[in-house]
C-alpha cells in the first residue's frame, strides 16, 4: 500500500505533469518534499514510495536526502529555526545573535528543545545578507524568512509557537 | 573505418581511432596515465583527477583552416599552462601530450596527498595490498610523508556489509564512484550510491534487500582500493601467496574466462580454490563475470565429495572399493547388458569426457542421452553464430531478439552484452510471456501466453510490426532462444521457427549473425556436437534399457523417475547424489577444477582449461574412467591426457577439424590493454595469456541451409492455473547449492504466481503450499511476486518439483487437508 | 537618477501586480518577438546588445543561445535561481519585486531558441517566491501570455519551477542541470556545454535571473539603448548587491562604469561607524579580495577593470570588509562556506576544503600559525587549477589573496606566488 499515493493522489498527479513523461525521476525532489510535510524528515517509508511512483531504486532516492540540506532523515523540532551565520551576516552580527538565541533557550545549534518545538541549525548564505541577523523556520509544510532579527523578537515568536502549540495540545 | 588521428604523447607518436581519450590512446602507446575513477569499460566521471597531463593543441591558420608552423617546419603547438584530466580529452590530430613533466608530476603528488588525507593507511591487513591502485600509485607518484595530522582524520565504518556478499570499509573509499557507475550504467542495479557530500560523501545502498545484484562482485574487482571486498576472500590471503591458474565458468553456456586463485592452505595443508577472478576475453565475458561464477566454486572443496569408488554388497549397500575392483564390476556388469544399454550425460562434462563416453556406448552398441529438456543443439550448429563473430561489435544495424528467455537469470553475462549493444545501438526484440530485465533496454516488448512462442517468432516473419521489420532489414541477426515455459516438444517448435527465421530473412551462416541456445548447462552444445541427443527424444529406452550408464545427471535427484529399476546401473558422479544411491557401481569423478579439458558455449566457442588444483582422494577424470572401461570391455578407446583425446576429437569431428591445441591457446592484444601488475586502469580482471578459443564455423557458413519444418507439439490448456517451469540464477542445483559464500542469495521458494492468484487460493508469499500437478502433489514455499501473468504458477527449475513441461496445477494452503474444500 | 531598468519596482511598486506591468510595455516584447521576429533575429538583438550573463562568467549572452544544436530537439531554457552566493541577493529581489519582467525574459529567451518548456531553478529556501511565481505563471496562462498557440501563432511555451533543496553547488548550470534531472547536484565534465548536451542531454540555455530580466527592455528599446549604458567592456546595468560593513547594505542598479566610491560612499551610506575601509570582496565569498586605495576606489567597475584590481566581478555581489575585520577570521567564513557546500566529486576540492577547514581554525586559535599559515597558502595553491568546476577554485581564492595582500595580518613569512 503506497501511502503517499493514496494521500496526495492529486498533488502527485500535478507534481508529475511538470515533467515529460518519459523523465518522470524529475520529481524525485519535490516528492521528497510532499514526503516531509508529515513528520518534517523523510521516513523510510517514503523512499520505497517514491521509488515506487517514480520506478527508480529506493537507493537513488536515498542519495538525494543525503546531499541536499533541505531534506532530513532524522526526526527534529516542529520549527527548525536556521540562523545564517555565513560572512554576509556574521559581519553583521549574526554570531552573537545565534550564541545569545541558544543560551536563551538553552541549546547547542543543532539541538532541540525539550518540548521538541525548536531545533536551532546553523546554516549557510540565505540570500538576506543585507537583512542580518536573520533565519529562516522550516517545517514540514515549508519555508518562510524572517530578516532584520533580534534576539527578543525571535524569543516572542517562539513564546507564540508555544502557545499555539500547547492550545492544539488542549483541544484535541 | 572510422578516422584514425596521429598524436604525440611523452615523445612517442601514436595513432588511434578519432575519439579515444588520452588515457586509452597512452595506453595504446605504451604508457600509463594513473588513474583512480577513470575505468576503459565505463564513461569517464573527472572526477578523481589523477590523470592530469599537459595537453598542446596545435594551432590552426583561422583562414586556412591549415596548422601554423614554426620556422623550423614544425607545426606551433600551443599549451594552455593548465593540467588537464586525460581521461575526458578526445585525441585530436597533432595534440602534443606530456605526461612527465615537473608541472604533472607535482599535480599528481598534490592529487595523492589530498587522497591520502583520508585513508587510514592500513595497507598491512587490507585485502587489496598488493594488488591497490593507491598503494601503487602512491609508491609511484605519491609524497613520502603527510603534512595532515592523524588526529583530524575522520573515523568511519570498517566492516560495513552492503549486503551477503561485499564489505565496505568506509575509511579506505577515495569516493571514485567506479562500483555506483558499474551498477548504474553496466548491469542497471543502481542500488548503490553516494550519501551526504563534501568529505562526509560515503557509499551507501537503501536498496531492499541490500546490495542485491548478480554483478556484485565485479565491483571488487575494479575497487581501485581494498574499500569493497568479498565475503569469501577478505581476510583470507595475501595477493602474492597465491597462484593464477586460468580456468572457465562450468555454470552456464556463456563460457567465461577466469583465473583461479589457489593457495596451499596453511590449515588443511592442501592446495585450495582462494578466489575466483575475471580473465580477459573481449568475444566472451570481456573482463566481467557473474556473482555465481565466482562465488559457487566450493563443488570443488566440498566435504561430501565422493573420493573412492562404491559398489553394492550382497547387502545391497555401497562400501569402498579399489579401482581395479570398481571397474571390473563395470566392465562384466556392461557386457552382461550388451545390446540394451544407454548412456545418459549431463551438460557439465568436458568434450572430452563426452567423446570417450559416446565411444564407449557405440562399441557396446547403447543409445546415447542428453539430460536435458531442451532442444536445438542441432540448429545451433548449421545456423548458429557465423565464424568471426563477437557480441561486441553489434550495434547500429544489429537486431538481437530474445526469446522465451530471462537472459540474466539464465546467462547473465550475456544479458550484460546484449544491453549494451542495445545501447550502442542495436535493435532489441525481446519476446517472454512475463516482463524481464530485457525488457528494460528492450525496443520491441513481445508478450505471448505460455506456449505460444513459437507462433510469436513465427509472426516475426510475415507481420509488419516494428520488430518484423526490425528483423527483416537487419543487417546482422542474433537470436537467443531459452526454456521459459517449454517441455521439450515446445522447445523443438521453437528453436526451429528461430532457425528458420535466420534463413528465410538470409543471415544463416553470417558473421555477427546466428542462433544462440540458452542452455541449461556449460557444455550442452557440446554434448550435442559430441552426438549426444536430449533424453526426451527417446523416454521409453530409459526404461527399457538393461544397463544405465549415467555421468553428471541425477535424474532421480530431480525427481524425473523415482526406481531405476533392476537395470544394471554404474554412475559417474561427484557427489553420491540420488540417482548414485540406487547405482550399483559408484565411480568418483574430478570436478571440472580438478581436471583438463575442452566446452563448447553457446555461442559454439570451443575453449580449453587447465586443473586448477590438485584432484581430492582417488578421483580420476571423467574421460579416463571410461578409457579404462573400455579397456576391460576390449574397445579400442584412445588413452591418455585430455589433450589426447581432443586431437582424436579434431580428427573425427568434421566440425571441430580447427580445434587444435595450437589454435585453442592462441591470444593477441585485447582493447582495453590488460598490462599484469597495473590495477589502476582496468583492475584486478586478469590478462589473458592461456587462450582465446576457437569459434566454430556453423554448417550454414559453408553451405546452404533450407528451412526445417516446424514440428507439431501438444497446445496448453489452459482451463485451471498453468504451472511452467522456469530458469532462476541461484536456484538450488548441485554445483551451486554448496557455496556457503552464495548460500544466504540461494532461492528457497518453489512456486511464484501473483497477488491475485495468491488471494484467489488464499496464500501468502513464504508460505508453505501445495501444488497439484497431474496425480502428484508437491510441497513447497511459496513466493509472490507483481510481474507473473493471471493464471500461472512459475515453477524454478532445480529446486526439486519434477515439472518437465507445462501442465494444469492447483494451488492451495499445505495445511489445510483435502476435506476443507 | 535615471529610471530604473531591472529593480522598476522602486519606480513603480505595483510592477508585479499584470495590469500594472503590461502598462508599462510588459510583454509586448514577447509578443513581438512571437509574432513578428524569427527566433534568430531575437538572438541577433541580444547578441548586438552587448549583454553578458550576469550570475558571474560574464559570457555573452546571445552568444551562448548561438550556440545551441539545432540538429537535436527539443530545445530547454532553464533560468538559473539558485542565488546561494554569499553575499549576493540580487535575483530574489528582481522575483520578488519585479516577477513579471523576469518571467517575460523567460519566455524571450525561450522563444529565441525554440523551446516549448522553460524550467525555473529556484533554491529550495525560496519557497514562497516559488509559490508566488507558480501564482503568476497561473495568471500569465489564463491572460494567454502563456500556453499553447499563443498571440494566434502555433508557438507554444510553458514555464515551470523547480525547487532546489539546500545545495550551493546546484547553482553550477551543469550540476543545476542534474538536479533538475532528479539526481545529486554534481556538475558534469565540460564540453560539452549545455546548449549541446544539457537537460535530459537535449541542447539546453541556461541563463541567470537577471540576465532574463534584462531581456524585455532591450527588445522593447532596442540594443543600441542597452550598449550606450555601461562601458565599451560591458554594456547595461547591474544590480550590485552590497553587503557587509556599510551603512545602508542592499541592492543597487547602476550601469557599469560606476565606481566602488560612488557604490559604497554615496548609495551604500559610507562604512559604519566610520571606520577605516580595508577590503573588497566584488564577487561574494568567492572572490579574489581586493586591497582598496584611493586609485581602485576611482576605477570604474566592469569586467574588465575588475580583473585588472587582480579580482572578478563575478556577480556584482560587494562585501565591504573594514578595518574591524581581522582577515584569518574572513577566510574562515569562507573556507568553511565551502567545505560545506563542496559536493565531493572531486578530489582536491573535497579534501582540500576539508583539510584548508581545519588550518583556517588552527591559525585563529594561534595553534602554531605561522606554519600552518605557510601549509594553507601550500594547500590552497595545490588545488589551483585541478578542480572538476569552480567551486573548488573559488574557495582559494579568498584564502590565497588575503595572505598575498594582507600579509601583516598573518604570522609568518610565506613565500607569495602573487608577488
Amino acid at each position: 500500500m503506497n501511502e503517499l499515493n493514496a494521500k496526495y493522489a492529486q498533488e502527485i498527479e500535478s507534481i508529475l505533469a511538470k515533467y515529460p513523461p518519459d523523465q518522470k525521476r524529475s520529481a524525485v525532489m519535490p516528492l521528497l518534499f510532499l514526503a516531509q510535510q508529515e513528520q518534517g524528515f523523510i521516513q523510510d517509508r517514503a523512499l520505497t514510495e517514491i521509488s515506487e511512483i517514480l520506478e527508480i531504486e529506493r537507493s537513488e532516492v536515498a542519495a538525494l536526502v543525503g546531499f541536499y540540506t533541505l531534506y532530513h532523515d532524522q526526526q527534529g523540532g516542529k520549527y527548525r529555526l536556521q540562523v545564517c551565520t555565513d560572512l554576509g551576516c556574521a559581519l553583521r552580527g549574526a554570531d552573537e545573535f545565534l550564541e545569545k538565541l541558544c543560551s536563551q533557550l538553552e541549546i547547542q545549534p543543532g539541538e532541540t528543545t525539550p518540548d521538541g518545538l525548536i531545533t536551532i541549525e546553523e546554516v549557510k548564505c540565505l540570500a538576506a545578507c543585507d537583512r542580518a541577523p536573520m533565519y529562516q523556520v522550516q517545517t514540514g509544510s515549508g519555508i518562510t524568512y524572517h530578516e532584520n532579527q533580534t534576539v527578543e523578537s525571535t524569543l516572542e515568536k517562539i513564546a507564540r509557537w508555544k502557545e499555539q502549540a500547547e492550545r492544539g495540545e488542549e483541544s484535541r | 573505418m572510422s578516422k584514425q588521428v596521429t598524436l604525440t604523447i611523452d615523445d612517442r607518436e601514436v595513432t588511434v581511432k578519432q575519439g579515444t581519450l588520452l588515457v586509452d590512446a597512452a595506453k595504446q602507446a605504451g604508457i600509463a596515465i594513473p588513474v583512480f575513477c577513470y575505468h576503459p569499460k565505463m564513461e569517464p566521471a573527472g572526477m578523481c583527477r589523477m590523470c592530469l597531463v599537459e595537453v598542446g593543441r596545435p594551432v590552426r591558420d583561422r583562414d586556412t583552416g591549415e596548422f601554423v608552423r614554426d620556422e623550423d617546419g614544425s607545426p606551433k603547438i600551443n599549451f594552455t599552462g593548465n593540467l588537464e584530466t586525460a581521461c575526458t580529452i578526445p585525441a585530436a590530430e597533432g595534440m602534443v601530450v606530456k605526461g612527465m613533466t615537473e608541472k604533472v608530476q607535482a599535480g599528481r603528488r598534490d592529487i595523492l596527498e589530498f587522497l591520502l588525507t583520508s585513508h587510514p593507511l592500513d595497507c598491512p591487513t587490507c585485502d587489496k595490498g598488493g594488488e591497490c591502485s593507491l598503494q601503487d600509485l602512491t609508491m609511484a607518484y605519491g609524497p613520502g610523508e603527510s603534512r595532515f595530522p592523524l588526529a583530524d582524520k575522520i573515523q568511519l565504518g570498517k566492516h560495513i556489509p552492503l549486503g551477503d556478499l561485499i564489505y565496505l570499509d568506509q575509511e579506505r573509499c577515495i569516493q571514485c564512484g567506479r562500483c555506483i557507475r558499474f551498477q548504474e550504467e553496466l548491469v542497471d542495479d543502481p542500488v548503490l550510491n553516494f550519501y551526504h557530500r563534501g568529505r562526509r560523501t560515503d557509499i551507501v545502498t537503501y536498496s531492499d534487500p541490500p546490495f542485491d545484484s548478480y554483478w556484485s562482485g565485479n565491483t571488487t574487482d575494479i575497487c581501485p582500493v581494498g574499500a569493497l571486498t568479498t565475503a569469501d576472500f577478505r581476510f583470507e590471503a595475501r595477493i602474492w601467496e597465491m597462484d593464477q591458474k586460468p580456468s572457465l565458468c562450468t555454470h552456464c553456456p556463456v563460457g567465461c574466462n577466469l583465473t583461479v586463485d589457489v593457495r596451499r592452505d596453511p590449515a588443511s595443508g592442501q592446495i585450495e580454490i582462494q578466489r575466483v577472478m575475471p580473465r580477459q576475453n573481449e568475444q566472451v565475458n570481456e573482463i566481467w563475470i557473474c556473482d555465481k561464477g565466482r562465488f559457487a566454486h566450493q563443488f570443488t572443496s566440498d566435504p561430501d565429495r565422493l573420493l573412492t569408488p562404491l559398489i553394492r554388497n550382497e547387502e545391497g549397500n555401497l562400501h569402498p572399493v579399489s579401482w581395479d575392483q570398481a571397474l571390473e564390476r563395470v566392465a562384466t556388469g556392461l557386457k552382461w547388458k550388451e545390446d540394451q544399454m544407454m548412456t545418459l550425460v549431463g551438460g557439465r562434462l568436458t568434450n572430452e569426457d563426452l567423446f570417450q563416453l559416446r565411444h564407449l556406448n557405440d562399441g557396446l552398441g547403447g543409445q546415447a542421452a542428453l539430460y536435458s529438456q531442451m532442444a536445438g543443439g542441432d540448429l545451433v550448429a548449421e545456423v548458429g553464430l557465423g565464424k568471426g563473430s563477437n557480441l561486441g561489435d553489434l550495434g547500429p544495424g544489429s537486431t538481437i531478439l530474445v526469446a522465451a528467455s530471462d537472459l540474466e537469470e539464465e546467462a547473465p553475462v550475456w544479458w550484460m552484452r546484449v544491453k549494451a549493444a542495445s545501447e550502442r545501438g542495436a535493435v532489441l526484440v525481446a519476446a517472454n510471456p512475463r516482463p524481464t530485465k530485457t525488457d528494460r533496454c528492450a525496443d520491441h516488448i513481445l508478450r505471448y501466453p505460455y506456449g505460444e512462442e513459437a507462433e510469436t517468432v513465427a509472426g516475426l516473419l510475415k507481420g509488419r510490426s516494428g520488430a518484423a521489420r526490425a528483423i527483416a532489414e537487419a543487417e546482422d541477426l542474433v537470436i537467443f532462444y531459452g526454456n521459459e515455459g517449454q517441455g521439450y516438444e515446445a522447445s523443438r517448435a521453437l528453436a526451429q521457427t528461430c532457425a528458420n527465421l535466420l534463413s528465410e530473412t538470409g543471415h544463416a551462416g553470417k558473421k555477427n549473425s546466428g542462433l544462440i541456445a540458452v542452455w541449461p548447462a556449460a557444455n550442452t552444445q557440446g554434448a550435442w556436437d559430441m552426438g549426444f541427443r536430449p533424453l526426451a527424444e527417446n523416454r521409453e529406452a530409459l526404461e527399457n534399457a538393461g544397463g544405465l550408464y549415467i555421468a553428471g545427471a541425477d535424474p532421480v535427484g530431480d525427481g524425473l523417475v523415482e526406481e531405476l529399476g533392476d537395470k544394471f546401473l554404474v554412475v559417474q558422479e561427484l557427489y553420491l547424489t540420488e540417482t548414485a544411491r540406487q547405482a550399483d557401481v559408484v565411480l568418483p569423478a574430478q570436478a571440472p577444477t580438478e581436471k583438463a579439458g575442452t566446452y563448447t558455449s553457446g555461442e559454439r566457442r570451443v575453449q580449453r582449461f587447465d586443473p586448477v588444483v590438485p584432484p581430492r582422494g582417488e578421483t580420476l577424470p571423467d574421460f579416463e574412467i571410461v578409457s579404462k572401461v573400455g579397456a576391460l570391455l576390449g574397445l579400442e578407446m584412445p588413452n591418455g591426457s585430455a589433450d589426447a583425446v581432443l586431437i582424436k576429437i579434431e580428427r573425427q569431428k568434421p566440425d571441430y577439424a580447427d580445434v587444435t591445441l595450437t589454435e585453442l591457446r592462441k591470444v593477441r592484444d585485447q582493447q582495453p590493454i590488460i598490462v599484469p601488475g597495473e590495477y589502476a586502469y582496468i583492475g584486478t580482471a586478469y590478462k589473458n595469456t592461456f587462450g582465446l578459443g576457437v569459434q566454430l564455423a556453423p554448417f550454414a557458413q559453408r553451405a546452404k541451409t533450407t528451412r526445417g519444418d516446424i514440428p507439431e507439439y501438444p497446445s496448453i490448456s489452459r482451463d485451471g492455473l498453468l504451472a511452467v517451469p522456469v530458469t532462476r540464477l541461484y536456484d538450488r542445483g548441485v554445483m551451486v547449492a554448496c557455496s556457503d559464500t552464495l548460500a544466504p542469495r540461494l532461492i528457497s521458494y518453489q512456486f511464484v504466481v501473483n497477488y491475485e492468484e495468491a488471494r484467489k487460493a488464499q496464500v501468502k508469499s513464504g508460505e508453505e503450499v501445495k501444488l497439484k500437478l497431474g496425480d502428484q502433489e508437491v510441497q513447497g514455499l511459496l513466493l509472490v511476486e507483481g510481474n507473473v501473468p493471471d493464471g500461472v504458477v512459475l515453477v524454478p527449475r532445480s529446486m526439486g518439483v519434477p515439472l518437465l513441461e507445462p501442465a494444469e496445477a492447483d494451488l492451495r494452503p499445505a495445511l489445510r487437508s483435502e476435506g476443507d474444500d | 537618477m535615471n529610471p530604473y531598468i531591472l529593480l522598476r519596482h522602486r519606480d513603480f511598486p505595483a510592477i508585479h501586480q499584470l495590469d500594472v506591468y503590461e502598462e508599462q510595455g510588459g510583454f509586448k516584447s514577447f509578443q513581438r518577438a512571437v509574432t513578428s521576429l524569427e527566433p534568430q533575429e531575437v538572438t541577433e538583438i541580444v547578441k548586438e546588445s552587448g549583454l553578458r550573463g550576469r550570475g558571474g562568467a560574464g559570457f555573452p549572452t546571445g552568444l551562448k543561445w548561438s550556440f545551441m544544436d539545432d540538429s537535436r530537439w527539443p530545445h530547454y531554457v532553464v533560468a538559473n535561481a539558485d542565488e546561494s552566493e554569499p553575499g549576493t541577493f540580487k535575483d530574489r529581489e528582481i522575483m520578488e519585486k519585479n516577477p513579471l519582467q523576469f518571467l517575460e525574459g523567460v519566455a524571450i529567451a525561450a522563444y529565441a531558441v525554440g523551446a516549448n518548456r522553460a524550467y525555473i531553478y529556484l533554491r529550495g529556501e525560496f519557497w514562497q517566491l516559488t509559490d508566488e511565481l507558480d501564482r503568476k505563471i497561473a495568471e500569465l496562462e489564463s491572460a494567454g501570455l502563456l500556453g499553447d498557440d499563443l498571440f494566434g501563432t502555433d508557438y507554444s511555451l510553458r514555464l515551470y519551477t523547480h525547487k532546489g533543496a539546500g545545495a550551493y553547488i546546484c547553482g553550477e548550470e551543469t550540476a543545476l542541470l542534474e538536479s533538475l534531472e532528479g539526481k545529486r547536484g554534481k556538475p558534469r565534465i565540460r564540453p560539452p556545454f549545455p546548449p549541446a548536451f544539457g537537460l535530459y542531454g537535449k541542447p539546453t540555455v541556461v541563463n541567470n535571473v537577471e540576465t532574463l530580466a534584462n531581456l524585455p527592455l532591450i527588445l522593447e528599446r532596442g540594443s543600441d539603448w542597452y550598449r550606450g549604458l555601461g562601458t565599451e567592456d560591458t554594456a547595461g546595468v547591474k544590480v550590485f548587491s552590497l553587503s557587509g560593513r556599510v551603512n545602508k547594505p542592499g541592492n543597487y542598479e547602476l550601469p557599469f562604469g560606476c565606481t566602488l566610491r560612488e557604490l559604497i560612499f554615496e548609495q551604500g551610506g559610507g562604512i559604519i561607524d566610520g571606520a577605516e575601509l580595508k577590503a573588497v570582496m566584488p564577487a561574494g565569498a568567492s572572490s579574489s579580495i581586493i586591497r582598496v586605495d584611493d586609485q581602485i576606489l576611482d576605477t570604474p567597475l566592469d569586467y574588465a577593470s575588475c580583473r585588472e584590481m587582480g579580482s572578478d566581478l563575478g556577480s556584482g555581489s560587494m562585501i565591504i570588509i573594514d578595518e574591524t575585520v581581522p582577515m584569518d577570521w574572513l577566510i574562515q567564513k569562507t573556507v568553511d562556506f565551502f567545505q560545506h557546500e563542496s559536493c565531493g566529486k572531486c578530489t582536491p576540492c573535497r579534501e582540500g576544503t576539508y583539510w584548508m577547514n581545519h588550518l583556517t581554525g588552527r591559525i585563529q586559535q594561534d595553534d602554531d600559525a605561522a606554519n600552518q599559515v605557510r601549509l594553507l597558502y601550500d594547500v590552497a595553491s595545490n588545488m589551483r587549477g585541478k578542480c572538476l568546476c569552480a567551486l573548488g577554485e573559488f574557495a582559494i581564492m579568498g584564502v590565497l589573496t588575503s595572505i598575498d595582500r594582507f600579509p601583516e595580518e598573518f604570522p609568518g613569512q610565506v613565500e607569495s606566488e602573487e608577488n
